[in-house]
């Protein structure tokens, strides 16, 4: 018996590539604070000492034990959650009916701890759909209760639904899988995370052309493609040691996460501006909430999931 | 005995719930006073204000800090006198008495020790984060020691987690905004117009969404 089951020398090796980058961002950090005195890098120091804190926390969750890989996973949901129902208007009438939102977490984490994929796919969309508008009606207040029901299902839909499959990729082990679930677990939250970076660098040193100034006015095409272009390389290069993707088919996954990971961001972006707020919290310094994090995973996770789910299992 | 039950308590129960469950946004923490006599003076929506304040200080200083509560709704019946009093630590405060200034004696005493009096002017937790009216308690303890720090402290969402009347804690997280120290102005009007003013400054930080 091994002592750490879910640690496969790919993964460690995948583990230990991402720790590399980390060092060559400090170490860039440092200089740029060398070089340049005059300037603030506070929030880019703050940013790269959370990334190895995440890296940290996430390497642990996903390489001890699998149990505490779905409670870790579980767990993010919940911060996603709470952030999306603390920073939406809500009403007092509906605070039994926020609880049975939450408890749709365990529920469905269990799910896909279980591998009862028919039960993870519908017990959201349809079981939570229409368990929450009747707890809704139980309280009795009509009163907004259109745009009550439908953000509180729009919030679990994105923070719980769409972030659990990433718990269910962690089942997905077959012979083919060079690194187990966590593997392509590891696959899409890295590829995700770095085309963000690498769309945020390649904007700020080359952008010119906004591409949704209504949005997101420091997004650019050139920063775009920028992390299109990197996302798809690195998907390339790794995809053979921790997914069964073929070449042709890792090329596909790179595009999906690229474009995926900045439409989620995106998205968040416009539900922030809609709220009148910049960051979604300040869990993580230099980032903001949880939220500012996985905003372009809750489009990630579940799009290349079916992907590969459709291709290979 | 009662001590380490209070650290228990605060260490097992009352921390991981602040941190996990609801998730506390604390602008300006360093500018809690480490040691009394000091008064922290906060807007009050919820059984969980007097806990989550508590909560910001090391398990070692829970002893030093002393929530004014009243007496009529904490010392009703012998456990709950026991639970505040000595798991808590307040200062019970008479709240229908006429016996007037006597009554705050107890406060003036708790910071002449060099304690940290934790106090919500509101009077009561009233509607969930709907703000009543300061009584001017206060003014008269900030008079009477006049060389006081009194630190104003605005909170919000912990009137949704557990809003009176309510035994379910829906989590949800709370901001915290810690203003700058201040202390007794000279006279009573100015006073509690300078708290009003400090407050609203801090209530005015957050942008908060609708909640009704």
């Amino acid at each position: 018996m091994k002592v750490f089951p879910e640690i496969s020398v790919p993964l460690l090796w995948a583990m230990a590539g991402i720790f590399v980058l980390l060092l060559l961002a400090s170490a860039t950090t440092i200089t740029l604070v060398r070089l340049r005195p005059e300037r603030d890098f506070t929030e880019l120091s703050q940013r790269v000492r959370s990334w190895w804190v995440m890296a940290s926390v996430f390497a642990v969750a996903i390489g001890l034990d699998r149990r505490l890989s779905f409670f870790f996973l579980g767990f993010v949901s919940f911060l996603a959650l709470k952030e999306f129902l603390s920073l939406i208007p809500t009403r007092r009438a509906d605070r039994r009916v926020l609880f049975w939102a939450y408890l749709a977490i365990p529920v469905q984490f269990f799910w896909a701890s279980q591998a009862w994929y028919g039960m993870f796919i519908i017990f959201i969309p349809v079981y939570l759909f229409l368990l929450l508008p009747m707890r809704m009606i139980l309280v009795g207040e009509t009163e907004g209760f259109l745009k009550a029901v439908g953000t509180v299902h729009w919030g679990v839909m994105t923070t719980v639904f769409c972030l659990s499959h990433l718990a269910y990729l962690l089942i997905l082990d077959s012979a083919r899988t060079p690194a187990g679930g966590a593997g392509l677990l590891l696959f899409v939250v890295f590829l995700t995370q770095f085309n963000d970076v690498a769309q945020y660098i390649s904007g700020k040193l080359l952008g010119r052309r906004k591409v949704i100034p209504k949005v997101s006015p420091n997004k650019t095409v050139e920063g775009l493609l920028g992390g299109v272009v990197t996302t798809l390389g690195l998907s390339v290069l790794i995809a053979p040691f921790l997914t069964p993707l073929y070449r042709h088919e890792s090329l596909a996954a790179g595009l999906i996460i690229s474009f995926g990971g900045f439409v989620g961001d995106v998205v968040m972006s416009a539900v922030k501006r809609d709220l009148g707020i910049k960051h979604s919290g300040s869990i993580l310094p230099g980032h903001g909430g949880i939220l500012d994090r996985v905003d372009s995973l809750t489009f990630t996770a579940p799009l290349f999931f079916h992907y590969i789910y459709y291709l290979h299992y | 005995m009662s001590r380490f039950l209070q650290t228990l308590f605060f260490a097992l129960i009352v921390k991981p719930i602040a941190l996990v469950m609801l998730g506390l946004n604390v602008r300006r923490r360093n500018r809690l006073p480490g040691a009394g006599p000091a008064v922290l003076v906060a807007n009050h929506n919820s059984h969980l204000d007097t806990l989550v304040l508590m909560s910001l200080y090391p398990l070692g200083q829970l002893r030093w800090l002393r929530p004014v509560a009243a007496a009529d709704y904490f010392l009703r019946n012998r456990l709950s006198a026991w639970f505040a009093t000595k798991i808590i630590g307040i200062l019970p405060l008479d709240r229908t008495a006429e016996g007037g200034r006597n009554r705050l004696a107890p406060i003036t005493e708790a910071l002449e020790q060099g304690q940290i009096v934790i106090l919500f002017p509101e009077g009561s937790r009233g509607e969930p984060e709907k703000r009543e009216a300061f009584r001017t308690g206060i003014a008269h303890i900030a008079k009477a020691r006049s060389d006081t720090p009194i630190v104003p402290i605005f909170m919000y969402g912990l009137g949704k987690a557990l809003p009176r009347g309510e035994a379910l804690l829906v989590p949800f997280f709370c901001d915290i905004f810690v203003g700058k120290p201040f202390s007794w102005t000279g006279n009573r009007k100015t006073f509690m117009a300078e708290l009003e003013v400090r407050m609203n400054t801090l209530a005015n930080e957050g942008d908060f969404p609708e909640w009704e």
